[in-house]
């Protein structure tokens, strides 16, 4: 299979011709346009200046210190790339990002299908969608250390609601909360707590989805599945992959509920690797240990490995994604 | 030009960047080397206090008493426990508070990294009598031959067990004290239950992984030793214990089935797991008799302070530490506040408030363990009833035997590096992952990595 390209379009600079673009000076600013320029600045210097204390500033300090060995109270040390070179042999580093990436491949898809199913749901209801919409995003507004400690109730593996309803139908549920091989999936059971987020967004897609394609699929004779597989699927794709790229970003920098419910104070002494998260053991290496300099050197390669994700994402998206009005 | 004045903008950025990076990199210096905690008169100026709180009349009592005492001072409370991530950062950016209130086994981590002062000065200044404190106490605030924490409370275990259970069983509280291991495991298999497959009656619970030090030390081992540079976690006898405990736990079909149900009982309320018949035994550290006492005072208790086999009582002590952080503005007033909240009177004056309102509510008052052996005699000679009605009479009687055998791992500046290579081991083994033996190899392979590194980095710096 082949993908259709659209003609090349004469551009006005060259009109067609093969003859090498002319560079032109850009013109002057009038003052006008010099006085509306410097008043946007200063409306958007407050912004400009928290960006770089608070973002950028950290973000090249982090760089530097992950070059040194740092306790937080005395000066930083440098190290040059020791610390890089002690986490390629460090066990936990190996261990958390596996248990990261095993929960974030399989909470996104989960995640994005959930949504979407209730999207679709809600789209069909006509005058009480507003109820079920604000419904569905309600439990969004839970504190995560809180959604951690409804972890722990609603999953107990002896008095757990989750158990009991399992019970039910003759299913006697697992130890979610201290089987090693249970706890990924109880949390990521969790996640599709907040899911709400993501329904909102593909519902606000789906209802921009024209109704003329599905009056046409009808005629065609499509049912259900296939509308949905060759009409909202695609039509909705800029969305979907929206949620798919900030669930990801999500999956990976997964620590509070995961922290509250295995690592928090009703567990100061029991732990379980199976959920020793990536930046859960950045913190324990920064914020308990001390080891900040180690910590920042774990935090550049959290932000490498998801910039590479997300870039292959975005290609991946080139050939899956349909934006309106985007010629192919 | 353009280019010219690109290349002045990189290289000022670059100047700029280079001198924000040195800059913010501040560490505390040689700052309060010379420290003067003595008040020509009384101290005066302003007190800033972290990690404290007067959530009870122990507390508040003492700290009305000082801030009395220090009239001409502002004390300024921030309560709740310690952030360590706060008061790190304020002692690195050179604006400590004046005082902090911090866990004992935090205190040579602080004092290895100069974020507290050696506060030998502030004894002799203040007259603080080290030898009124309980030994292992001060052990754990003592790093490298000088005193960095002012102690106060101690924690202690002793053993709590359903009489109830234990007498359908034929068992008596000396079968789960500790002092037989073979007996606690027999008691386990009689005591507990299970319906339909899942666990309905705890037998024993050895509460791991935060007692190993202590099923250690019962058989003779300590996990560290005593000047706090070796670890000695693969030694015989902790790999035995950690087999003998993990064991209590797969005789109830493993620890995840026990740590499930334990989760699921009402810990605090009236009903817990003694009330409801749910657990048959377990150390526990002795603030869990009061909670006993208010909640379910007619529950079937039976007390013993943990037993070594042969038969003396031994508990592993813990508690809080008032230290002066390094640039403390006020260290005078800092020395005078930790003297008068741990000094016998103030413990007399809180445990008496403590012992009226008991009587008020018509409960026993059951003791406090103060850190100040002192202040335990007198408040044990005076406010604490030597007929309470039984089981609460053992109780007491368990708790202050438990108070007298106390051991502590010794200050060393791998506290927390140390903690968590034998917990990691302890919950492996919990998990399923490693076998003791192996679990406690690797523990001990990490725990003295971090202990070398730390005290070279003391030892350089000496």
């Amino acid at each position: 299979m082949t993908t259709p390209v659209a003609p090349a379009l004469p551009t006005p600079a060259t009109g067609g011709s093969r003859e090498a673009p002319v560079r032109r000076r850009r013109a002057r600013p009038s003052p006008s346009e010099r006085r509306e320029r410097n008043a946007a600045l200063r409306f958007i210097s407050p912004w400009i200046v928290g960006f770089v204390v608070f973002t950028a500033w950290p973000i090249l300090y982090s760089a530097y210190l992950s070059l040194t060995d740092y306790d937080v109270i005395n000066d930083p040390t440098f190290v040059g790339l020791d610390n890089y070179r002690e986490m390629a042999q460090d066990p936990k580093v190996a261990l958390s990002l596996w248990n990261t990436l095993v929960y974030t491949v399989v909470q996104v898809p989960l995640y994005t299908v959930v949504a979407l199913a209730l999207a679709l749901l809600l789209n069909q209801a006509a005058r009480s969608a507003g109820f079920f919409r604000t419904a569905f995003f309600i439990p969004k507004m839970t504190p995560p250390v809180a959604v951690g400690v409804l972890l722990l109730l609603l999953f107990n593996g002896q008095y757990g609601i989750v158990n009991e309803v399992l019970s039910w139908v003759g299913i006697q549920g697992p130890s979610w909360t201290t089987d090693q091989d249970w706890i990924k999936p109880g949390l990521v059971l969790i996640s599709l707590w907040t899911v709400g987020s993501a329904v909102i967004i593909l519902l606000a897609a789906l209802r921009n989805v024209p109704n003329d394609l599905y009056d046409a699929a009808r005629v065609d004779g499509a049912g259900f599945w296939r509308r949905t597989r060759a009409v909202t699927v695609p039509m909705i794709s800029g969305a979907l992959f929206f949620v798919v790229v900030i669930n990801t970003i999500a999956g990976f920098q997964m620590f509070t509920e995961a922290y509250s419910a295995y690592f928090g104070a009703g567990n100061s002494t029991y732990r379980n690797d199976t959920a020793l998260f990536y930046v859960i053991y950045l913190f324990q290496e920064g914020f308990q240990e001390l080891h900040m300099g180690y910590a920042s050197a774990l935090a550049w390669l959290l932000f490498v490995v998801i910039m590479l994700v997300t870039v292959v994402q975005l290609v991946v998206s080139r050939r899956l994604v349909y934006y309106e009005g985007e010629q192919r | 030009m353009v280019r010219r004045r690109g290349a002045a903008a990189a290289g000022t950025s670059m100047v700029v960047a280079a001198l924000a990076l040195t800059s913010c990199a501040q560490g505390t210096g040689d700052e309060g080397a010379d420290v003067d905690f003595s008040a020509d008169g009384s101290p005066s100026g302003e007190l800033s206090v972290m990690g404290f709180g007067t959530g009870d009349e122990i507390g508040e009592v003492r700290y009305d008493r000082a801030t009395q005492d220090l009239e001409g001072v502002d004390v300024r409370l921030a309560e709740g426990e310690l952030d360590i991530q706060a008061f790190l950062s304020a002692v690195a950016s050179g604006n400590p508070p004046d005082l902090v209130y911090a866990n004992r086994d935090q205190i040579g981590t602080f004092a290895s990294r100069d974020a507290i002062l050696p506060l030998d000065e502030c004894v002799d200044a203040e007259g603080v009598d080290l030898d009124a404190f309980v030994d292992t106490a001060v052990e754990q605030v003592t790093f490298d031959g000088s005193v960095y924490g002012i102690p106060e409370f101690n924690q202690v275990q002793v053993t709590m067990a359903n009489a109830d259970l234990l007498s359908a069983a034929g068992l008596t509280v000396d079968d789960v004290n500790g002092s037989d291991r073979d007996a606690v495991t027999a008691a386990n298999e009689a005591l507990m239950r299970t319906a339909g497959g899942t666990l309905s009656v705890i037998g024993f619970d050895s509460k791991l992984p935060e007692f190993l030090p202590l099923w250690a030390k019962a058989a003779g081992a300590d996990l560290l030793s005593e000047d706090g540079r070796t670890a000695q976690l693969d030694a015989p006898e902790v790999v035995e214990a950690l087999e003998w405990a993990v064991g209590i736990y797969d005789a109830q079909g493993g620890f995840p089935a026990v740590k499930t149900y334990r989760d699921s009982a009402d810990f605090f309320g009236a009903g817990n797991q003694f009330a409801t018949g749910v657990l048959g035994a377990m150390p526990m550290e002795q603030w869990y008799i009061n909670v006993l006492n208010e909640s379910s005072p007619d529950a079937p208790m039976a007390f013993d302070a943990v037993r070594t086999p042969g038969g003396d009582a031994i508990a592993f002590a813990s508690g809080s530490a008032w230290a002066v952080p390094r640039g403390s503005e006020n260290p005078a007033a800092a020395c005078r506040f930790a003297r008068l909240m741990t000094e016998t009177d103030a413990w007399v004056q809180a445990a008496q408030a403590r012992a009226d309102a008991r009587a008020q509510d018509g409960l026993v008052f059951t003791g406090v363990l103060t850190g100040n052996e002192e202040a335990d005699e007198q408040i044990r000679a005076d406010l604490v009833p030597d007929d309470a009605p039984q089981p609460w009479q053992d109780a007491i009687d368990a708790m202050y035997e438990a108070n007298d055998a106390t051991f502590a791992l010794p200050a060393n500046p791998a506290d927390n590096e140390f903690e968590t290579a034998w917990q990691d081991a302890v919950n492996r083994v919990l998990n399923g992952q490693q076998e003791p033996a192996d679990a406690l190899a690797q523990a001990q392979d990490e725990a003295q990595q971090a202990l070398d590194d730390a005290w070279a980095r003391w030892d350089e710096e000496d």
